[in-house]
């Protein structure tokens, strides 16, 4: 019988250590092993959260270390929920989520559908349609913001061309009615092909002889996709639009740096405004509650969104 | 043996230790850290304080941030107790919070004990960069920039007979300096989408931008100018009547007529940075920025020289003009405190301000400023001191920035986005202020 490093190991821990590890029960060892990532995630995620509750209870400013902390019972949740501009936020929210993703699905989909085939230069465009997703958020930002440009930038010059609108005439991003658009054209642009690859991949699961006996029975192709493709795809779009409405609901960096959450509040998605009160006007207090209604939101929706995916996939 | 040697190298090691952390401590002692926006004055700063460095034996560090962080960084700075700078050139506006979270070092004693005079500097410099509460005898900062936002207009173009005889036909009169807002609209919408030298120009370059606090400090040019007043009694927080008089309300119906019909295409969220683009790129005719900004325009090779000429912002009911410019305070979480105060004692200099001046600075120092060849010093001097006669600065409380936001949101919301109407922003406007100051206890 060989020797082994273990059993080396083994051999050179302490009797008395030995016994004392052979004492514990596999349940204690569990626990032991699991410790560490449970303190930690009490310490980073759990404390935090219930911090920002009793917070929320409070008039606390993070800038104002010399004031005194009032318990303001649910005051700031009432003033949130009664504030006329949080609702619009939201509803600028709601907005950029259900066009972007009905978008991203739209488009997403059927570049997966037309590229699922066997042609030429399949991979290279492949290659090609996922390139804009892998760029950094601000980059897009900060270069959709030339091409928007009335004067010099090129979107305003292809319209021009297709419409005949004069490139100078509007702005895309400080024209009110347009911005909101604006933004969602460019995360269409830069997500559509993660919606894609993940459409892709559903394709690709669906195994050949399930359209082969649907030949066999004369299924036309539009009743095989109704009745095959989209079923079979449907969990990995349903997941897709879970991944997808999840970082909308928290988008920042792309839309501060195209519009800023303007003109106006026209682009002000809540998470903009949520950063905007608690480290731009420093109200810690009102700000904890206010990330704590955007949690209870964010996190109700996709429970009911997760059982609902389970669902799909149950049948 | 070994337990001789281990004695010894924790001996040797506590010694090293020891003598690294003093020599550390030592070189902490001997520098400063400055921290200021990264923008023209503030190179010509570090040139200056090479002689303090001389004369001092202390070595000067700069911490220089980019307007459209600077708020935001620095606040940070101070509201953590970061001991990142020693000296702040802060903004006006942080005055009162810098004051009451105790982030700025109370100077009184300081001055008493120098014989630094606030006499000495122009007043309106020392109400609105030195004083909390305003105009209290109690001095949180040094005058150290002053500015104004100021206008900047293409001198061979106003100059141009085929320029100025088209002028007059469309108006009616000479075309020059305006002498009120409603000239500088009208030479602004003149120039609008005219050809000149083959290139489509625009009138104006004025400020528009949302996030900090652009569109407040240019709409306050038209609002201050038309009389406009934060309130009815000084320290009574009584804004009803006079946020929202029918002179602001015109006021702010002039910016947006303004920004609507005589500005670039695209300019609707603009600073400082893009009134500079738009100017130096030949698209306008006027622009308007802080007077900071001035000597580098002056001397710029391609709209420098002989094509620029300056003038004070218009006034319309009365001559006004929005304050810019800082104070130099020390910040109390400094571990350098006497060589700050070393510093302000230098700076606070007749000489050292002159040769500020010189280099690009705008000294506050009377001496500078009551020079007779003040005047004659730079194309915008004279500008420059009519300004500062005039100057209205924004809300200096400590919940300022709530202050601001709020106007960045109603402003840009009626001017920029097509939003109801000036009577509506001012009137909503009047409702965020007064549940800030709810907050704060002052209602």
């Amino acid at each position: 019988m060989t020797d082994t490093p273990i059993d080396r190991m083994a051999r050179a821990t302490p009797p008395h250590l030995a016994r004392r590890v052979r004492g514990l029960s596999d349940r204690a060892i569990a626990w032991l092993f699991v410790a560490p990532t449970i303190f930690l995630l009490l310490a980073i995620n759990i404390f935090p959260l219930i911090w920002t509750v009793r917070l929320s209870f409070t008039n606390f400013a993070a800038n104002r270390p010399g004031r005194e902390v009032e318990w303001v019972g649910l005051r700031n949740y009432q003033r949130i929920l009664t504030d006329d501009g949080i609702w619009a936020n939201m509803q600028t929210t709601a907005h950029f989520l259900i066009w972007t993703i009905t978008l991203q699905v739209l488009i997403g989909f059927t570049l997966a559908w037309l590229i699922n085939r066997k042609f030429k230069g399949n991979d290279l465009l492949t290659t090609l349609i996922v390139l804009p997703m892998m760029l950094s958020p601000a980059v897009v930002g900060n270069f959709w913001t030339f091409l928007y440009q009335p004067q010099i930038g090129l979107f305003n010059y292809v319209v021009e061309l297709v419409t005949g609108t004069p490139a100078s005439s509007f702005s895309m991003l400080g024209a009110g009615g347009l911005a909101k658009w604006s933004i969602i054209i460019v995360d269409t642009w830069m997500w559509t092909p993660f919606v894609m690859l993940i459409c892709l991949a559903g394709l690709r699961s669906i195994p050949d002889y399930i359209y082969e006996a649907a030949e066999v029975d004369r299924a036309s192709k539009w009743r095989q996709f109704w009745t095959i493709t989209v079923p079979m795809v449907l969990p990995f779009l349903m997941l897709a639009v879970l991944f997808r409405g999840i970082e909308n609901f928290k988008m920042f960096d792309m839309v501060v740096l195209l519009t800023g959450g303007g003109p106006g509040n026209e682009t002000l998605l809540a998470s903009i405004d949520l950063k905007r009160e608690a480290f731009e006007k420093w109200r810690t207090g009102y700000s904890s509650a206010y990330a704590i209604i955007l949690f209870v939101t964010v996190f109700g929706l996709a429970s009911i969104y997760v059982k609902a995916l389970n669902k799909v996939k149950e049948r | 043996m070994k337990a001789r040697f281990l004695t010894a190298t924790a001996v040797g090691a506590v010694l090293s230790a020891t003598v690294l952390s003093a020599s550390a401590a030592s070189a902490q002692s001997n520098e400063l850290t400055l921290c200021w926006a990264a923008w023209d004055p503030a190179n010509a700063l570090v040139e200056l304080s090479k002689d303090f460095e001389a004369q001092s034996g202390i070595k000067m560090n700069f911490e220089f941030v980019p307007w459209p962080n600077y708020a935001d960084r620095m606040l940070n700075e101070l509201n953590s107790g970061g001991q990142l700078c020693d000296l702040l050139i802060g903004d006006s506006q942080w005055i009162g919070g810098g004051a009451e979270n105790g982030h700025y070092m109370k100077l009184n004693d300081f001055f008493a004990a120098e014989s630094i005079s606030m006499d000495d500097f122009a007043p309106a410099t020392v109400h609105a960069y030195s004083t909390w509460p305003k105009g209290e005898p109690n001095y949180y900062a040094l005058p150290a920039m002053g500015d104004a936002n100021g206008w900047f207009y293409r001198k061979d173009w106003f100059e141009r007979e085929d320029i100025r005889a088209a002028f007059l036909e469309a108006t009616g009169r000479e075309l020059g300096e305006p002498q009120s807002q409603k000239e500088l609209l009208e030479i602004a919408q003149f120039f609008q989408g005219r050809e000149i030298d083959g290139q489509t120009v625009y009138g104006a370059s004025i400020f528009t931008e949302r996030g900090s606090e652009g569109i407040t400090m240019g709409a306050t040019g038209a609002l201050y100018a038309w009389g406009f007043k934060y309130e009815n009694t000084p320290g009574a927080y009584d804004m009803e009547g006079a946020v929202n008089s029918p002179e602001a309300v015109e006021a702010l119906e002039f910016y947006k007529e303004l920004y609507k019909t005589a500005t670039p295409p695209g300019y609707d969220n603009a600073y400082m940075e893009q009134s500079l683009d738009a100017f130096k790129s030949g698209q306008v005719a006027m622009a308007m920025n802080w007077f900071a900004f001035f000597p580098g325009l002056a001397a710029d090779p391609n709209v420098g020289g002989d094509k620029i000429d300056f003038f004070v912002n218009p006034g319309q009911n009365q001559p006004a003009s929005t304050l810019g410019g800082q104070g130099i305070s020390v910040v109390t979480y400094s571990d350098n405190i006497e060589g700050a105060l070393d510093y302000i004692k230098w700076f606070a200099q007749p000489d050292v301000q002159k040769k500020w001046w010189s280099m690009g600075g705008y000294s506050c120092h009377v001496a500078v400023l009551n020079d007779p060849e003040f005047v004659n010093s730079a194309p915008f001097a004279a500008d420059f001191l009519a300004a500062m006669d005039n100057v209205y600065d924004f809300w200096q409380e400590p919940a300022y920035a709530s202050l601001l936001l709020a106007m960045q949101d109603r402003l840009h919301n009626y001017v920029v986005a097509d939003q109801g109407t000036a009577q509506e922003a001012l009137d909503g406007l009047i409702a965020d202020w007064t549940e800030v100051f709810e907050d704060e206890g002052k209602l």
